[in-house]
């Protein structure tokens, strides 16, 4: 069984519209990759794609979890089976608390008929609020109903610490953050960097990857991964912009 | 019947959906007739005001067309001369557990009625078929000169406390239903609570039908004194048939000056049942009565708790979950009638519409000009889970006057796609996902219920939305 995150050639559409154009990709266990690219460059179909969002047809290419065939699945089973997104506009789920949605998700990962421990899921829930910096009082609130940008993410990442997933994906979590959240959010990131985790961060600007720094970063343009390189490649992109990529590509 | 036969009878996994074999001692056969009420009366050893009470009654159901100008046309499919209106085990209430037949505690152990819940609760009375199968109040209670019996015996026994009372909050002439019941009415609870009375505990009461073709329709009546208080809760669950089932009861409650009444139901029927009920109290001055009403299951169900509020400062509420499941029509509502001046009545209702279900809110609020300082506020709620699920709302206010202050508010929201994405993405089945979204839905109405009953009440809503989902 291979460790890794494997996408090959990746086709999928949006109402007849295609919007990834054959994308390869892999990202290993113990692995944080970024991947950049303008808007509009389909990033963010790349995460509901791997999801298993409905409203996109994947029409050619595979995408391989520890050699399972992701794209097989149904969208819970790709979770319970250790695939993660962090959404870039988490939804609201009135009248459920945080408490009862994480327990719900995590009771879901049990066999039938074995009962959560409530004792060690709060006290495992009330550390990982800690290390957020988030409020006991968040338990009770329904599911980013009346949540600032700021607290939608956090919350992301504390359900990503909760599931333990064995890969993730973070669409954009950066977007709607000001620097003290960026850095707490970061925060929990890096703690969850694990030889049993690959992580793919999703991002238009490098200031994220200031504080998640990437073992690999992939610059996304019209569908498909164009380049890919080292930690520095965003600072490169950072300066010299998309253009330079857009360019580059045009010369080829 | 070989204990073969009786194994394979309850050998049926979904909860609800079993029936025992029939062995009924008394049976008033088919179709309705003055015969049948005196064969009742007679198994019964009523008064004879009751006979005449159910003989006037039978004459007010034979002349009342059916409310089909307003009301679903698939009340036309009831045929009355295909209904049993009597069946009994023949016993009298047992006092102790131990006395309970074997199948009746069978009963409730498939329904999932814990033990310790009867050990906390002050007293039980379950109603198997027509008959209490089981009644205990505890000592305290009876010392507290509390009275908790079965409609049988409170007209029998306590005809000084219940008769005044019976039928005047509704009247037999008040619905074809109402009439009905009054004609035909076996089981129940008829509860007194002396002035001042607190009971701590909830009063409780299971029934459930169990012979096909077989209408239920038990009465109850319970006069709460002067500052006395007490909580009443009945949950009902029946057994899959063929062919439709009847249930239509009359409760009627009546809470003197100070007192509070709240009476709890929660309501699972199969759904070939026809559960027509008429619920109605009346709050005298400073009294205060809460309707919560869950109804989930069932072929059709009216129902309209009402309250009458006849004394100043008096309070009314009605708390209303409905679920209506493919093919099923929850049409429920409130009835809030202001007699005096400063009453203040509530009501919210929130519905869920799965598949084809129907679900209708009536709501009627009279508040007549000669009164002053009046409030009313009401909120209904519909959620649709698919694209072919209905929801109507039929508020009927009538607020004559200017000194008073009503406010209406009505929402419809669908259960979103992403959201449901969203949930799933986090590991959870469709149904799983859908359950959340409609207990998320209801939650705040949920906390009003019992916690044992918001743990069943979550429960049937699970079960609801395994079978919505392909």
């Amino acid at each position: 069984m291979s460790n890794t995150l494997k996408i090959e050639n990746l086709q999928a559409s949006v109402e007849g519209t295609e919007i990834l154009k054959g994308l390869s990709l892999e990202v290993p266990k113990g692995e944080v990759h970024a991947i950049m690219g303008p808007n509009g460059s389909g990033k963010s179909t790349l995460s509901k794609v791997l999801a298993g969002h409905e409203d996109y047809e994947v029409t050619a290419g595979s995408a391989l979890m520890d050699g399972v065939d992701l794209l097989g699945m149904e969208i819970d089973e790709r979770s319970r089976a250790g695939f993660f997104l962090a959404f870039q506009y988490p939804h609201e789920i009135p009248g459920v608390s945080n408490a009862n949605f994480l327990r719900a998700a995590l009771q879901a990962r049990l066999p039938k008929g074995e009962e959560i421990d409530a004792v060690a899921f709060y006290k495992d829930m009330y550390a990982k609020m800690d290390e957020l910096e988030m409020d006991r009082k968040f338990t009770g609130r329904s599911v980013n109903e009346g949540f600032s940008g700021g607290e939608k993410k956090r919350n992301e990442i504390l359900q990503m610490m909760m599931l333990e997933p064995k890969y993730a994906v973070l669409d954009e979590t950066d977007s709607g953050l000001d620097i003290d959240a960026l850095k707490v959010v970061a925060q929990g990131v890096n703690a969850m960097r694990s030889p049993e985790r690959g992580m793919l961060v999703i991002t238009h600007y490098q200031r994220l990857l200031d504080y998640i720094v990437p073992d690999v970063v992939h610059v996304m343009f019209d569908g498909k991964i164009v380049k890919s390189g080292g930690k520095d490649l965003a600072l490169e992109l950072e300066e010299k912009g998309y253009d330079w990529v857009k360019e580059e590509l045009a010369a080829a | 019947m070989s204990d073969q036969a009786t194994l394979d009878a309850v050998n049926i996994a979904d909860t609800g959906d079993f029936s025992y074999p029939e062995d009924y001692k008394h049976d008033a056969g088919t179709g309705l007739n003055e015969g049948v009420l005196d064969y009742i009366s007679d198994i019964k050893k009523e008064a004879d005001w009751v006979r005449d009470f159910r003989k006037r009654a039978l004459k007010v159901f034979n002349d009342k067309p059916m409310p089909t100008h307003w009301a679903s046309k698939d009340l036309e499919n009831i045929v009355f001369q295909n209904i049993r209106y009597y069946l009994a085990k023949g016993q009298t209430p047992t006092r102790s557990w131990d006395e309970v037949p074997d199948d009746v505690k069978e009963t409730f152990e498939r329904l999932g009625i814990p033990e310790k819940e009867r050990k906390f609760l002050a007293g039980v009375e379950a109603q198997f078929d027509s008959e209490a199968a089981y009644s205990n109040v505890k000592e305290e209670l009876t010392k507290e000169g509390v009275v908790f019996v079965n409609s049988t015996e409170g007209l029998r026994e306590h005809p000084e406390i219940f008769r005044k009372w019976f039928g005047k909050v509704i009247p037999t002439g008040d619905n074809k239903f109402s009439a009905l019941n009054s004609a035909v009415f076996s089981g129940g609870s008829f509860i007194y609570v002396p002035p001042g009375v607190k009971v701590k505990h909830p009063l409780q009461a299971y029934f459930r039908i169990n012979a096909e073709n077989f209408g239920q329709f038990e009465r109850t009546l319970i006069i709460v004194d002067e500052g006395a208080e007490v909580t009443y809760m009945e949950g009902c669950t029946a057994p899959k048939f063929e062919t439709a089932t009847l249930h239509s009861a009359v409760v009627e409650l009546v809470a003197m000056k100070d007192a509070k009444i709240q009476y709890i139901t929660v309501q699972n029927w199969s759904n070939n049942v026809f559960n027509l009920v008429t619920k109605r109290g009346i709050a005298h001055e400073n009294a205060e009565i809460r309707w919560i009403d869950c109804n989930i299951g069932s072929r059709l169900t009216m129902k309209y708790p009402g309250v009458i509020m006849k004394g100043r400062k008096a309070r009314g509420e009605v708390i209303s979950i409905a679920l209506a499941n493919d093919g099923q029509h929850q049409d429920t509502g409130a009835k809030m009638i202001h007699a005096a001046d400063e009453t203040t009545s509530n009501v919210i209702a929130k519905s869920i519409s799965v598949g084809t279900g129907r679900s209708t809110y009536r709501g009627q609020v009279h508040i007549p000009k000669h009164l002053k300082g009046c409030k009313n506020n009401t909120e209904c709620d519909a959620l649709l889970i698919n694209t072919n699920s209905r929801t109507d709302t039929y508020p009927a206010i009538t607020v004559k006057g200017n000194q008073h202050a009503t406010q209406h508010e009505a929402s419809v929201s669908q259960v979103s796609e992403d959201q449901i994405f969203y949930m799933k993405q986090r590991g959870l089945n469709e149904a799983e996902a859908m359950s959340l979204s409609v207990n998320g839905f209801i939650n705040d109405l949920a906390r009003e219920f019992p916690m044992e009953y918001s743990v069943e009440l979550k429960r049937l809503i699970d079960l609801q939305m395994e079978g919505s989902v392909g």
